[in-house]
């Protein structure tokens, strides 16, 4: 039976994969996303799963080890943040190009130096041209929810593409929410059995893997690989509202709070959002028309979808939690941007930069972010979009 | 057809890079990357196939005699020979030279 019970970020990932019970797991710990693979080696030595633990020394084996597994026919999970993402960094090209399936949980945080273990979103960012699909959750039953849905949105016959499961570290990660578990058998028949396709253990069908490929059909590949990001899209969509029909919570490309009628919008990701939501009620019952869009997919990113629902917006906030260094404005303000102008609205937008290394973000902050946005619809675009919040000046 | 065409189109490839016809190795020229070519002198050839094992591209070719494998007067295949030498560095007796390309 389903049941309601506190449970950290960390440990509700663990018990996704405790239902969802995986072919191979084969990780190496690093702060804040250890306690995963902690608990889910405990349900491997008590017998709880049939998982095949591979212990490796470090995460460039981890991740070279979960692409085999799954390029022979296994169903594989993993875990890691920050600088354990930053050495998976070759092996992450190459498993999504092999579309080998595999589904890794990144607790976010930022990157060195100077060394931090607090939340960013440095190392997801900095992985999102690997051709992963990146989901984001903005708490911990989020967490448990994407992980459950990245298992069938990855393992789409027409996606095949390894889903990184995104959610913020310590904030998300080591803080204790009630969370609804679902019932083991619910969930795994929710993502139902693992369909291996052209494993190379099917030795009645041997295939080569990962061959040398120049100029001659190269090119081809990596055109076929563009062709799954639809589907990707698709499937997020079609997982995420028979999840909804399944377990009551339904989601979708990216969640819109308030945002239909809203003459003011912030956009953010991750756990920020959910302090944007205590905002956008402040401001709303103060008489400001103000909406969050939440990312929840940033690969595939939903520019079309974004664009479309910012229509009409008198001013928007980009939030990022990651810079990009020697650019003109960051990541997520980059794509949204670039989307609205493909769209052809040009509404006028800020990118505040927020939140690196674990710096706090509160309502207030986001409160007065809202305040300016009718001064910048007013005067227009800003040359220079940047604005930096909460660090000290 | 055992191989895609060098005409084939993107749609056409199989998910992943993947070769999906087994064994079509033998039909992509990768001798034309080599600088030396290797020359077994057969007279102090003792047949102990080090060659043969050794060989990374399996471009050395016995008669096929499973009872008395032999490399004596095969020599090599040089559409899938790359020149890397390493049937001359194993080889016990020393009698496999490594020649210029174009060389007689």
């Amino acid at each position: 039976m389903p049941e309601t019970k506190p449970m950290e970020g960390n440990h509700a990932v663990a018990e996704a994969m405790r239902q969802i019970n995986p072919d191979v797991m084969a990780a190496y710990p690093i702060t804040p996303s250890t306690e995963i693979v902690q608990t889910f080696s405990s349900f491997v030595a008590n017998g709880l799963v049939d998982t095949n633990f591979v212990v490796v020394e470090s995460e460039h084996s981890a991740m070279s080890a979960c692409t085999a597994a799954a390029v022979a026919g296994g169903r594989v999970m993993n875990a890691t943040s920050s600088q354990g993402l930053a050495l998976m960094w070759e092996i992450l090209y190459i498993t999504a190009s092999l579309r080998a399936p595999v589904i890794l949980t990144v607790v976010n945080r930022a990157l060195s130096g100077n060394i931090n273990i607090h939340c960013d979103h440095s190392d997801s960012y900095g992985a999102r041209d690997t051709g992963w699909l990146q989901i984001f959750g903005e708490n911990v039953q989020e967490g448990y929810d994407n992980l459950i849905q990245a298992v069938r949105i990855g393992e789409a016959l027409d996606v095949r593409l390894p889903v990184m499961n995104c959610l913020d570290g310590f904030l998300v990660s080591h803080s204790y929410e009630l969370l609804q578990v679902e019932d083991d058998q619910a969930v795994k028949d929710f993502v139902g059995p693992y369909q291996a396709v052209n494993p190379l253990l099917d030795l009645s069908n041997p295939i080569s893997v990962g061959p040398l490929d120049l100029w001659d059909y190269y090119f081809e590949h990596k055109r076929s690989q563009l062709d799954a990001y639809g589907p990707a899209k698709e499937a997020i969509i079609e997982v995420g509202k028979e999840f909804g029909k399944t377990f009551g919570r339904e989601y979708g490309l990216f969640e819109e709070f308030m945002l239909e009628d809203a003459e003011y919008a912030v956009i953010a990701l991750g756990s920020a959002a959910g302090t944007a939501k205590d905002a956008v009620e402040a401001l709303r019952a103060d008489g400001m028309k103000a909406g969050l869009l939440k990312l929840r997919a940033y690969r595939p990113f939903p520019a079309v979808e974004i664009a479309a629902a910012l229509k009409g917006k008198k001013a928007v906030a980009i939030f990022d939690r990651a810079a990009s260094y020697g650019a003109d404005s960051f990541p997520l303000f980059s794509e949204v941007t670039s989307g609205l102008y493909t769209a052809g609205q040009l509404i006028p937008a800020v990118n505040i930069l927020y939140g690196l290394g674990g710096r706090e973000i509160i309502p207030d902050q986001i409160i007065s972010v809202f305040r300016t946005l009718p001064s910048v619809a007013a005067t227009g675009q800003p040359v220079d979009p940047v604005q930096y919040v909460g660090v000290r000046e | 057809m055992s191989h895609y065409a060098p005409d084939a189109k993107y749609q056409e490839m199989a998910p992943g890079g993947i070769i999906p016809q087994a064994g079509n190795a033998v039909e992509y020229n990768t001798g034309t990357w080599r600088l030396q070519k290797p020359y077994r002198r057969d007279e102090d050839c003792i047949d102990c196939l080090f060659c043969w094992v050794y060989c990374p591209d399996v471009a050395c070719w016995t008669n096929g005699d499973p009872e008395k494998p032999s490399v004596k007067g095969m020599q090599f295949d040089m559409e899938h020979c790359k020149g890397c030498g390493i049937c001359a560095q194993v080889c016990p007796k020393k009698c496999i030279d490594m020649l210029p390309e174009g060389a007689e």
